[in-house]
């Protein structure tokens, strides 16, 4: 497996990319570190697909560089591309071919050595749940079945990176939560680098250490959801569990704090209330927790209901209109 | 180069297209037509039917180099027909069969890749541009030899066969139709090889490519016009320097074919 350097696994500085007058990538700038998930978001066209193309090596950038495990995707191509994996949007695998036989192609392709090939594949297809349909044509698979079987293509050869693009597109829900947790596994247990392009933010939120927003070839935000969400002020919320006789005190220590609005507060008549509490401006909630504090008001739980990745991505659209 | 990678891809490309029944039928039928059946009738008719126009044999013989001539000298009518056309006529029409099995597997191998949409996984694989682009010339390039050398040993015993009562011996191989054979026949596979591929790198489906890579049998069609006019004939000579030529016009379309192979702009199509 091949190691980056400085715990950067993937790295691009100015990437450009340009299909004749069209800035299909516009200054692409990204660190991705070893064993990080990280989500490129974006609507369609927004550069996600030629991204992840440039970064293997298949297309030219037009300006700007990147380093891939270290490999210079245009000068090393071929040495880069043994230690990435790729899945893309469509399966890309041949109808008239049986699973099997299509792993069996790619292992040779990546030069695997030929004992440990049956081994491999094997256990791919039992943890791709493709054991009974290995054997069958790929032309008789759903396109779940397809989606999967390129997954396998992808872990084929023990890649260090991999690129996932719209991994769980055309998958059931219980295929698509147990590509999740494969996603998790190869990052935390194994040490793999993700890069997963993706239109669903839930996915997103749930898998992502870091995402980058695409739009019209140009990065308009890196972080994490919450680092964008605060950058972005996008409202969250906050459930504060407090004494009920508090109540008074609490309304008048948030009247004082800009950005604070008292939603819902849960006067159910017992000892202790909920209070939901909107905070616009991005206002962090310790501040409000100590404001609180500060008027003896006595907290007994602080649960932040944090804005989701989908807020923020509209929030940034918002932004950008 | 990675020979594996690129065996794998042979394999695979020569494994698709034995499950294509759209590829293998003109790939059976046309050789089983034009190497089989139409020598056992050009062989066996002159025994039951009387040919119209035999009397004009020498005047077509007339036609032909001097050293065809001699060899035929004093033979009958119709062990001449027989020479004539299995030996002479005939030998145009054989290099169809490589031109036309390069060129369709070409273009189920090239345009059909990207017409299935499965192109981009081989571009994502470490094989390197040049590597892709051997197998995926190795592969139409191996069938058609492998048809080519078939459809002879069957033309060379159907016509033997068929042309006993008349001339009773074997006459078939001439040392003319080795060269051909061994010479020319690759040369006019790696020719339908060039055009094919140059055609599948700028269309979208295999239709296209075959109606539009079909043009590269426009020269074999012309060798056959000219034999048959009595423009040019197949000697010894004659289809070496046909060789030579054909060699030179493939090599240059397939280096052209080569170069044109561009991962960008396949990545772009596929």
């Amino acid at each position: 497996m091949a190691q980056s350097r400085d715990g950067v696994a993937v790295e691009a500085q100015g990437l450009t990319v340009h299909y004749g007058q069209f800035k299909a990538v516009d200054g692409l700038s990204i660190q991705i570190r070893t064993g990080e998930i990280f989500g490129l978001l974006g609507h369609n066209g927004a550069g996600k697909t030629t991204a992840v193309r440039t970064l293997a090596g298949l297309l030219r950038p037009t300006a700007g560089w990147a380093r891939v495990n270290g490999l210079d995707p245009q000068e090393q191509g071929p040495q880069l591309r043994k230690t990435i994996g790729v899945s893309t949007e469509s399966p890309a695998v041949d109808e008239r071919m049986t699973g099997e036989a299509t792993l069996a192609f790619f292992a040779e392709l990546y030069d695997l050595p030929p004992a440990a090939i049956p081994e491999r594949i094997g256990r791919l297809l039992e943890r791709f749940d493709l054991v009974e349909a290995g054997k069958r044509r790929v032309g008789e698979y759903s396109k779940g079945m397809r989606q999967r079987l390129a997954l396998a293509r992808a872990l084929l050869h023990d890649p260090a990176v991999l690129f996932f693009d719209e991994p769980t597109s055309g998958l059931d829900p219980v295929a698509t939560r147990q590509t999740n947790e494969g996603i998790i596994e190869m990052t935390r247990g194994q040490g793999k680098t993700v890069i997963l392009c993706t239109h669903n933010l839930t996915q997103a939120q749930q898998l992502c250490d870091r995402v980058a927003v695409l739009e019209h070839g140009r990065v308009i935000a890196v972080g994490t959801p919450h680092e964008l969400a605060r950058d972005l002020r996008v409202d969250w919320s906050v459930i504060v569990e407090i004494d009920a006789q508090d109540l008074a005190a609490a309304r008048r220590a948030l009247a004082q704090l800009p950005g604070v609005e008292v939603v819902d507060p849960d006067t159910g008549g017992g000892m202790t209330l909920r209070l939901e509490l909107l905070l616009r401006d991005g206002v962090p909630v310790p501040r409000v927790v100590a404001h609180l504090a500060a008027a003896q008001v006595g907290i007994h739980a602080v649960v932040p209901d944090e804005a989701t990745l989908e807020d923020v991505y509209f929030a940034l659209q918002e932004v950008q209109a | 180069m990675n020979w594996r990678a690129i065996r794998a891809v042979v394999r695979r490309d020569l494994t698709l297209v034995r499950q294509s029944k759209a590829v293998m039928i003109p790939l059976v039928t046309v050789p089983l037509v034009l190497l089989v059946i139409l020598p056992l009738v050009a062989t066996l008719a002159p025994n039951y039917v009387n040919i119209p126009g035999l009397d004009d044999l020498d005047a077509l013989l007339g036609q032909m180099p001097e050293d065809v001539r001699a060899g035929l000298a004093g033979a009958g009518d119709q062990e001449r027909l027989v020479v004539l056309l299995t030996v002479y006529l005939f030998a145009p029409l054989f290099l169809l069969i490589p031109t036309m099995v390069a060129n369709v597997i070409a273009a189920d191998s090239f345009a059909g890749e990207k017409e299935r949409k499965t192109l981009e996984a081989l571009l994502y694989s470490p094989m390197t541009d040049r590597e892709i682009v051997t197998a995926k010339l190795l592969a139409p390039w191996l069938a058609a030899m492998a048809v080519t050398f078939v459809g002879f040993v069957l033309y060379a015993i159907v016509v033997n066969a068929g042309a006993w009562p008349v001339m009773e011996r074997i006459f078939f191989p001439t040392p003319m139709w080795l060269l051909l054979v061994l010479w020319v026949a690759p040369a006019v596979a790696a020719l339908g090889l060039g055009g094919a591929v140059l055609v599948s790198l700028r269309v979208g489906t295999v239709q296209e490519a075959y109606q539009l890579g079909g043009l590269v049998v426009l020269p074999v069609v012309a060798l056959m016009v000219s034999q048959a006019t009595g423009l040019l004939f197949f000697t010894t000579t004659v289809v070496f320097v046909i060789g030579l030529l054909v060699w030179l016009l493939a090599l240059g379309l397939l280096l052209i074919a080569v170069r044109s192979f561009d991962r960008p702009r396949l990545t772009v199509q596929a």
